[in-house]
């Protein structure tokens, strides 16, 4: 086994377990009782989107999902302050 | 790409899986939303953190992203997660305010007769 083959394996190990951090922050998404609940499962889901796809670009062994991450990470935060200025005062620009 | 590295990433991968994975169990099997509110906001920063330092070292140590851009990724997302995770707590407290804990100082005597009557 190479150090390549090695890190390969661990690289697919880790998006199968991103992969289920994902589908448990989805299910707490969908089921959640309160409505803070789901925006906190939102921005798990979109830090743990960050995570799979530098994790895809680093299974294709390319760089080019870092801007797709990028942007996912500034506008999973600016819809997190969006949702919970809602939440808080019903009105988005105020 | 030697077996130090190879095993220093595959350490930084696994460290960043457990975090998140930790995160995401939190997420799902704590009680209340304050207490599942800690879970996500610390560990699964730390842990996409991880990742990112596990993908720039691989994209470094590969030749193919020569340029350190995932802390970019990295300072943002810690920059950003307290102040989301904030606004999220500011919130849920203005959704549950009759849930709302005494605050410290305050006499707990008065705790117990609130609840008596």
């Amino acid at each position: 086994m190479t150090p390549q083959a090695l890190v390969g394996y661990a690289i697919v190990a880790a998006m199968h377990l991103v992969g289920l951090s994902m589908l448990m922050a989805l299910y707490r998404m969908l089921r959640g009782p309160t409505l803070p609940d789901r925006i906190l499962a939102l921005d798990t889901l979109f830090v743990a989107a960050i995570a799979q796809l530098m994790l895809f670009g680093m299974y294709l062994d390319t760089p080019v999902y870092f801007e797709a991450a990028l942007i996912i990470a500034m506008l999973g935060f600016v819809g997190t302050v969006v949702l919970s200025k809602y939440v808080l005062r019903r009105d988005i620009v105020e | 790409m030697s077996w130090v590295f190879a095993i220093l990433l595959v350490l930084l991968l696994a460290a960043g899986c457990f975090f998140i994975l930790v995160g995401s169990l939190g997420l799902v099997k704590l009680s209340e939303f304050f207490k599942r509110l800690h879970a996500p906001t610390k560990a699964s920063t730390l842990g996409v953190g991880c990742v990112l330092a596990a993908s720039l070292g691989y994209h470094a140590l590969a030749g193919t992203d020569p340029q350190p851009r995932e802390l970019l990724i990295t300072a943002f997302l810690f920059i950003t997660a307290p102040i989301s995770a904030h606004l999220m707590a500011k919130a849920a407290l203005s959704l549950h305010m009759a849930e709302r804990p005494p605050q410290p100082g305050t006499d707990p005597a008065d705790d117990t007769n609130r609840e008596a009557s």
